[in-house]
């Protein structure tokens, strides 16, 4: 039952919007910076571009789709109207002048810092200020998917948890924590020092900070995406998921592992111990337990839905699958990208492997592969299969929306495989400007030049979903139903406590964090003399 | 259901999920902080607890060893906001009174006629630092160095001040504007050259940097020279000599020739 229609839909089109935008800056980026552009004689503007890229695509995009879906994963799988609306909208409007105060400043060049901060690098108050309002309004979200799921418990005591709200919640812990290494960075760090109350700043205990987000950040985008696996796609093809309780086990592994990893992201940087370097590479190994478990489940509850359309034969089945069904070419296409980004990244969370493509195209590749591969063309999957629910029409073109899937994963493969390539080339990343004139770099123009033609694919196949989106809104009005989830096909009776609830697995990723990051946090903010005089963008 | 009932050694999810998390956690935390750090053939540790401090990062003081007495001084100046904040009237009036005495070169009006540089509307730190290495030594020039040495601390500020405050006039001598050369708008990113205008304005400036625009022609010429030779060693992380260094005898003429014929009033107003 989707009561708060408006509430979703405002949330999807608002990310979608700045997706398109961020998406238009992407493709101008890889054009002006490949041999087939002309070079616009001002790195600063470029900073600028991506500043905002980042930004949109970082922050604001996802967190409005985890936010949209989960508030109809609450109303839908709990079969409960949302309590707390008011909070919702509070929460909306909260990204929206956040997400408007950050830009401002980032288009005045004024914060052409990236998404990432880089401190010692400080830009204009207002930016910091505009994300750490776009978090505040998403922790709003994650209270009221906490108080939804309580309420719902209190009417339903001792009944397993709907798997999707399980997850979702489990997704939205993982944010609120997450955004917590962030949050201090900008408020103890980061923001006095804009606001001009001090003139340095401890770059090291900054990036220490970041890392306690960045990486778990990743997990917080994936998780719409692993909850449309479970829950969406088995239902969608007309399967059933093989297991309940691995779908459990996978959220709970990401809620645990997820968080005290992200040191893999400062291996070059001097001011962590090798140690805890290592620790946070060997738990960033242990991440891929919960996407392997995910891989396998979801084959299983594949080959279900082709077993019970008649597939045969060890790998018979597979063409027996509704190829011709979005939902399942999504799902084809986001594992395909995973297996790829998947394995690149295991080459990043190795210590030693990683000093061969730390700050290279590779890694700009990796993460555009599994974030922007993997994951966006789920929440392409979530937006089509939600849609009819959301605005009682119906998404008639069924061979727009395949075409549209295939652009994206096309144009993804060609974007990111070069950008691996030349990142092993050695071509370093956040650079605004490539001589390929130079007999050094001349052999990479010609796949830097395959990559932004990739670039203006990815670019039409965004313009092509925001117009299937647009007509789905005009489109003969149709009755989808209520949503559904997918079911199991061992639906649980009873689930035991500790897959219940989360408290067990928040107590052990807080636990984690401090074993983590407690002791190279305290060290470093104990530490006198660490800080740097600040470097103010666009300031003499 | 009660949080009781979670957190107790009798739910088996409980022992187990602790359990194999504390485990991971001791194995990778034994590796990480006393097997690898022994694997290191080439760095000796005095015992187990030296291993595990050096894995840890632990902060060590650095040994107490002097620093190679420098050949030539180095400089020292240190800014921060408050330096140059808010100049008063006053600063910028005893500011005017000093300027007296370099009018001779730098002309009455903060424009030379002599091949040096135009002061007027100069950024303040950039006078100020070279004022100060001037003073310390760490810049030398037979004209400049005597009339520095004398200086106070405040008396530098209020002249810094003072040109800041001038306007920024165009120079006696512009030549007809020429096309951007490469070098200032492109650098030589595979020669690790950043482009001129990404800290002397036009795209960008730098805290430090001075703008270039209208400057003579003779004078950039021979400072990038002095730090291509090393003549000139005020930079402080060596960023103009390793520049200067890289770049052709060419390249130094057209940045030289490019700033030379640019009017001071496009300098970028953000300060």
């Amino acid at each position: 039952m989707l009561v708060n229609r408006k509430l979703i839909l405002a949330h999807f089109w608002l990310a979608f919007a700045v997706f398109g935008i961020a998406l238009t800056l992407g493709a101008w980026q890889m054009f002006i910076r490949s041999p087939i552009g002309t070079w616009l004689s001002n790195p600063e503007l470029y900073y600028r571009s991506l500043t905002a890229h980042g930004t949109v695509m970082g922050y604001v995009f996802p967190t409005l789709v985890a936010m949209g879906f989960g508030y109809a994963i609450s109303e839908s799988a709990l079969e409960q109207r949302l309590v707390g609306v008011r909070w919702a909208w509070t929460g909306f409007w909260l990204i929206v002048i956040g997400s408007i105060m950050a830009v401002i400043p980032v288009a005045l060049g004024r914060a052409s810092v990236l998404y990432t901060f880089y401190p010692p690098l400080i830009g204009n108050v207002f930016y910091y200020l505009g994300v750490v309002l776009v978090v505040v309004g998403s922790w709003i979200w994650v209270a009221l998917m906490s108080v939804n799921l309580s309420v719902w418990r209190k009417a339903h005591p001792g009944a397993p948890v709907p798997l999707a709200m399980y997850a979702n919640v489990a997704g939205s812990y993982l944010w609120a924590w997450t955004a917590v290494g962030a949050a201090l960075e900008l408020l103890l760090q980061i923001i006095p020092v804009a606001a001009g109350l001090k003139a340095t700043i401890d770059a090291g205990l900054a990036r220490v900070f970041f890392s306690w987000t960045l990486h778990a950040i990743v997990y917080f985008w994936l998780m719409p995406t692993y909850i449309a696996y479970y829950t969406i796609v088995p239902r969608a093809i007309g399967g059933r998921v093989y297991s309940d309780s691995m779908a459990r086990i996978s959220f709970i592994l990401f809620l645990v592992v997820a968080m005290p990893i992200g040191m893999h992201h400062t291996f070059a940087d001097p001011m962590v111990g090798a140690g805890f370097k290592f620790i946070h590479s060997a738990f960033t190994a242990l991440v891929a337990l919960p996407t392997l478990l995910t891989v396998f489940t979801i084959c299983a509850s594949v080959e279900i839905a082709a077993r019970l359309r008649g597939g045969r034969g060890l790998f018979g089945w597979i063409r027996a699958l509704p190829w011709d069904n979005p939902m399942m070419l999504a799902l084809a296409f986001s594992f395909v990208m995973l297996g790829f980004g998947g394995a690149g990244g295991l080459i990043n969370m190795s210590y030693q492997l990683d000093a061969s493509i730390h700050n290279t195209q590779w890694i700009t590749g990796h993460f555009h592969l599994i974030f922007g591969g993997a994951i966006v063309i789920m929440y392409f999957a979530i937006a089509y299969d939600l849609w009819p629910h959301l605005t009682g029409r119906e998404l008639i073109d069924l061979r727009l929306i395949r075409t549209q899937l295939w652009l994206w994963f096309v144009g993804m493969i060609v974007t990111t495989f070069p950008w691996h390539w030349v990142g092993i080339l050695g071509m370093p990343r956040r650079m605004a400007y490539f001589d390929f004139g130079d007999p050094a770099i001349a052999p990479q123009a010609l796949s830097v030049t395959f990559s932004a033609i990739g670039g203006f694919i990815l670019l039409t196949s965004g313009i092509l979903f925001l117009v299937i989106l647009a007509r789905g809104m005009r489109a003969p009005g149709a009755d989808a139903g209520p949503y559904r989830f997918a079911l199991a096909v061992h639906q649980p009776a009873t689930v035991p406590l500790a897959l219940n609830t989360h408290a067990l697995w928040v107590a052990l990723m807080i636990a984690l964090t401090l074993t983590n990051y407690g002791y190279p946090i305290l060290t470093l903010a104990m530490t006198e003399g660490t800080s740097v005089p600040a470097v103010y963008v666009g300031a003499q | 259901m009660s949080a009781r009932d979670l957190f107790t050694f009798s739910n088996p999810h409980f022992t187990r999920g602790v359990g194999i998390t504390a485990a991971i956690l001791i194995v990778t935390a034994v590796v990480g902080f006393i097997v690898l750090p022994f694997a290191q053939p080439w760095v000796q540790f005095a015992n187990v607890w030296d291993a595990i401090c050096s894995a840890a990062g632990v902060p060590q003081r650095a040994a107490n060893v002097t620093a190679p007495e420098q050949a030539k001084r180095l400089s020292e100046v240190v800014l921060t906001s408050n330096t140059l904040s808010r100049p008063s009237q006053e600063a910028i009036g005893r500011g005017a009174t000093l300027a007296q005495r370099c009018a001779i070169c730098h002309g009455p009006t903060g424009i030379s006629r002599a091949d040096s540089p135009n002061l007027a509307g100069q950024y303040a730190a950039v006078i100020y630092k070279e004022l100060h290495d001037f003073r310390s030594g760490a810049r030398t020039n037979a004209v400049m160095s005597p009339f520095a040495v004398n200086l106070t601390d405040q008396e530098i500020a209020d002249l810094s001040l003072y040109y800041a405050y001038l306007p920024r006039l165009p120079a006696y001598h512009p030549t007809p504007q020429l096309p951007k050369p490469n070098i200032v708008i492109y650098g030589a990113p595979m020669r690790g050259i950043a482009p001129c205008g990404s800290c002397h304005g036009s795209l960008d400036n730098k805290t430090g940097s001075p703008w270039l625009e209208g400057q003579s022609e003779t004078y950039m010429k021979a400072q990038l020279l002095a730090f291509a030779s090393g003549d000139r060693r005020n930079d402080i992380s060596q960023q103009m000599r390793n520049i200067a260094r890289a770049m052709t005898p060419q390249e130094i003429d057209q940045a030289a020739a490019y700033y030379a014929s640019q009017p001071p009033d496009i300098v970028k107003a953000v300060d």
